[in-house]
C-alpha cells in the first residue's frame, strides 16, 4: 500500500510548496495531476517502453559484422531468390491464417449462439456461461496443454495431426477474449425487448436474430474477432509445445538462423497487433457514423 | 461465413420458439411438458457445451488428475516425489520470486501511469493509444518482446556497450538469465497493470476531491484519507492479477533461457522427456502444483474484487 500511495503523492509534491489558496484558484484538487504533471509522466514512461522497440527496428538496418545502415534485411524477405530461406515461415503464417479463421468460426458459430441463446432463453445460463468462457484466463496455458497432449494424441487418430486441428485447443484460449466485447454490447442494449418487437410484427426466430440481433451487436463482434486474431497471431504456448509449425513458432525458429528478419517481422507483427486494437477501441465511432446517417 | 452464423444461431433460437409462445401461456401447468420444453431448450447449448466438454473440460481434468497415475494407470501418489527434486523446487521458487519482484515493480509503476493518465479525458485519442500499446505489450508480446530485448540489452547492443561501459556490468549474459526475465517481464507487466487498475482509477469520483477540499482538505490529506483506501483493494487486486500472470508466462522465456529454469519451461520439458527416472506424468503434477497457487491468488483477488466494488456502484 506504501509504494502504491507514494507513488502519485511523490508526482504531487511540487503542488506542496505553493500555497493552499492559489492551488484552490487553479481548481486542483482529488486525484487529477497537473496536465504538465500527467504529461511528464506519460511520457517519460513512454520513452522507456520505447526504447526496446527502437533498438529492434534499429537492430533491422544493421549491417552484418559492420557498421552502417542497410535496407538488405528488409528486401531479402521479398527477394525470390532467398524465399527458400524462408519458407517455414510463410507456412507458418499460413497455418496461423487458417487458424484464425476456423477459431473465428468456432466463436461465431458455437460461442455466440450459445451467448444468444442464454440471454434470450436461458437467463440462468448466464453465470456458467462466464465462469466457462473466463476460466481459460485464471487457468495456465501450460497446465492446459498438459491436458491437451493425451486429447490429442487420440484426436490425431480420427483427424490427423494437421496444423489447423490446433484451433479447437487455441479456441479455448480465446473464449475469454471473444466473450467479452460480445458481453459488453449485450448488455447495452435490451435484446429481449428488440426481439419481442420483431417476434410481434411478423418476424420469424430467425428473421429476428439475423435482421435486428446480430446488426445490434455488430460493434461487439467486430472487437471480438479482431481479438480472436490477435490471440491466434500471437499464440505461441499451444504450437510450441504440440510441435506444430505456426507464425510464433516460424519465427522463433527463424530468430536463431536470421535475427535480423525475425526482428523485423516481430515489429511488423506487433505494429500489425496494435494498429487491429486501435480499431477495436475506435470500433463504436466507426461504426456509429453511417448508422446515424440512415436513420 | 456470416451467413453460415445465421442458420445455428437461428435453428436453436427456432427449435426453444415454439416452447416460448406455450411457457408464456400457461406458466407452472404440467409438470411432464415442462420437463420436455426445458429439454428442448436446452439443446441449443449443445454444442457449445460439448466443445468445451471436450477441449476445456477434458483437457483440465486430464492435466490436474495425471499426477496421481503411474504409466499403466494404476492410482499412485509416488509421482509427487517430483516435487521433492532439487531441480523441481528451484524452478518452482525461481517463477515465484520472478512474478512477485516482477508484479510489485510493475504494479507501482502502472499505478503511476494510471494516475498520470487520468489527467486525460477518458475519450481521447490519448487513452486510446495507451489502451491499445498496453493490450499489445499485455497480452500478445511473448516471442516477439523477447526478441526486442536481445535487440536492446543482447550482445553488441547500443544499451548494453553504454551499460558495460559505466558499471562494467554486462547486460547481455544477465539477460538470459532467470533474473534476466525480469525485464521483459516488467515490460509487459506494467501495461498489464495499466488495463487492470485504469478502471478504478475511473472510479474515484471527482466529487470526493472536491469534498475534501471543501472541508479544507489538502491533497495529501485525499490521498491518505480518500485515494489510497478506496484504490488499496483494486490495487492488491491486479497486483495479484500481475503475479498470476507473470507466473503462468511461457513464451517469452521459451525464447530467452531456452535451457529451462523456471517452472513453465519445466512442464515443457517434463512433457516432451521424462527427466526423473522412475516418476511418471511428472507434468500432471507440476501442473497440478501451478494450480494449486493459482487458485489461492484468484480466492484472494475474488475477495479483493469484492472489496473494490463496494465502492462502484
Amino acid at each position: 500500500m506504501t509504494a502504491a500511495s507514494g507513488a502519485p503523492v511523490a508526482g504531487v509534491s511540487p503542488t506542496g510548496t505553493t500555497p493552499p489558496v492559489r492551488r484552490a484558484a487553479r481548481g486542483r484538487y482529488g486525484a487529477t495531476p497537473a496536465k504538465a504533471t500527467g504529461a511528464a509522466v506519460l511520457i517519460v514512461v513512454g520513452l522507456l517502453f520505447a526504447i526496446p522497440l527502437l533498438s529492434m527496428g534499429w537492430f533491422t538496418l544493421q549491417r552484418v559484422g559492420s557498421p552502417g545502415i542497410t535496407f538488405v534485411h528488409w528486401l531479402a524477405l521479398f527477394d525470390p531468390a532467398q524465399s527458400s530461406n524462408y519458407s517455414d515461415l510463410f507456412a507458418g503464417v499460413q497455418n496461423s491464417l487458417v487458424l484464425a479463421v476456423i477459431v473465428v468460426a468456432i466463436v461465431l458459430l458455437l460461442l455466440l449462439p450459445a451467448m444468444l441463446l442464454a440471454e434470450l432463453r436461458h437467463p440462468k445460463a448466464h453465470r456458467v456461461l462466464e465462469f466457462v468462457c473466463l476460466l481459460p484466463i485464471t487457468v495456465p496455458t501450460i497446465v492446459l496443454v498438459v491436458g491437451f497432449v493425451p486429447v490429442y494424441q487420440v484426436l490425431q487418430q480420427v483427424v490427423g495431426s494437421d496444423p489447423w486441428t490446433l484451433s479447437f485447443a487455441i479456441g479455448v484460449i480465446v473464449l475469454p477474449y471473444a466473450y467479452r466485447p460480445i458481453q459488453a454490447n449485450i448488455g447495452t442494449l435490451n435484446l429481449t425487448t428488440l426481439t419481442e418487437a420483431a417476434r410481434s410484427l411478423g418476424a420469424s426466430w430467425p428473421v429476428a436474430v439475423w435482421r435486428v440481433v446480430l446488426p445490434n451487436l455488430r460493434r461487439g463482434l467486430i472487437s471480438s474477432c479482431l481479438l480472436t486474431v490477435s490471440v491466434v497471431l500471437g499464440e505461441f504456448t499451444i504450437a510450441n509445445v504440440l510441435s506444430q509449425n505456426t507464425f510464433q513458432t516460424a519465427l522463433l525458429l527463424l530468430q536463431q538462423t536470421d535475427p535480423y528478419v525475425g526482428a523485423l517481422l516481430a515489429l511488423a507483427a506487433l505494429l500489425f497487433v496494435f494498429v487491429l486494437l486501435v480499431v477495436v477501441s475506435t470500433a463504436g465511432s466507426i461504426t456509429r457514423g453511417p448508422r446515424r446517417r440512415k436513420s | 461465413m456470416t451467413t453460415t452464423a445465421k442458420s445455428p444461431a437461428g435453428t436453436t433460437a427456432s427449435a426453444a420458439a415454439v416452447p416460448a409462445g406455450t411457457e408464456r401461456l400457461g406458466t407452472r401447468g404440467a409438470g411432464g411438458s415442462t420437463l420436455r420444453r426445458r429439454g428442448v431448450g436446452w439443446l441449443g447449448f449443445a454444442p457449445f457445451g460439448v466443445y468445451v466438454l471436450l477441449f476445456l473440460a477434458v483437457p483440465g481434468v486430464v492435466a490436474i488428475t495425471s499426477g496421481f497415475f503411474d504409466a499403466s494407470g494404476r492410482p499412485t501418489l509416488a509421482n509427487f516425489a517430483a516435487l521433492g527434486d532439487r531441480t523441481i523446487a528451484s524452478n518452482f521458487w525461481s517463477s515465484i520470486w520472478l512474478s512477485a519482484v516482477s508484479a510489485v515493480i510493475s504494479a507501482v509503476l502502472g499505478a503511476l501511469v494510471c494516475w498520470a493518465l487520468s489527467a486525460a479525458r477518458p475519450d481521447g485519442l490519448v487513452r486510446a493509444v495507451v489502451d491499445s500499446a498496453s493490450s499489445v505489450f499485455a497480452q500478445f508480446g511473448g516471442v516477439m518482446l523477447a526478441f526486442a530485448f536481445i535487440a536492446t540489452v543482447g550482445a553488441q547492443t547500443l544499451v548494453q556497450g553504454v551499460v558495460q561501459q559505466l558499471t562494467g556490468f554486462d547486460t547481455s549474459t544477465f539477460l538470459y538469465s532467470v533474473a534476466g526475465l525480469l525485464l521483459p517481464y516488467t515490460y509487459f507487466g506494467v501495461p498489464l497493470m495499466v488495463l487492470s487498475f485504469m478502471p478504478a482509477f475511473d472510479g474515484l469520483r471527482p466529487q470526493w476531491g472536491e469534498a475534501v477540499a471543501t472541508l479544507g482538505g489538502t491533497r495529501l490529506d485525499f490521498w491518505r484519507r480518500v485515494g489510497v483506501p478506496v484504490l488499496a483493494p483494486a490495487f492488491f487486486g491486479s497486483l495479484i492479477l500481475l503475479f498470476a500472470n507473470a507466473f503462468s508466462s511461457y513464451a517469452t522465456a521459451a525464447a530467452l533461457i531456452s535451457q529451462g529454469g523456471i517452472i513453465t519451461l519445466a512442464i515443457r520439458q517434463q512433457l516432451t522427456s521424462e527427466t526423473i527416472v522412475g516418476v511418471a506424468n511428472t507434468a500432471g503434477v507440476l501442473a497440478l502444483g501451478m494450480v494449486v497457487i493459482m487458485a489461492v491468488l484468484m480466492t484472494a483477488c475474488a475477495a479483493l474484487d469484492r472489496r473494490t466494488r463496494r465502492w462502484q456502484r
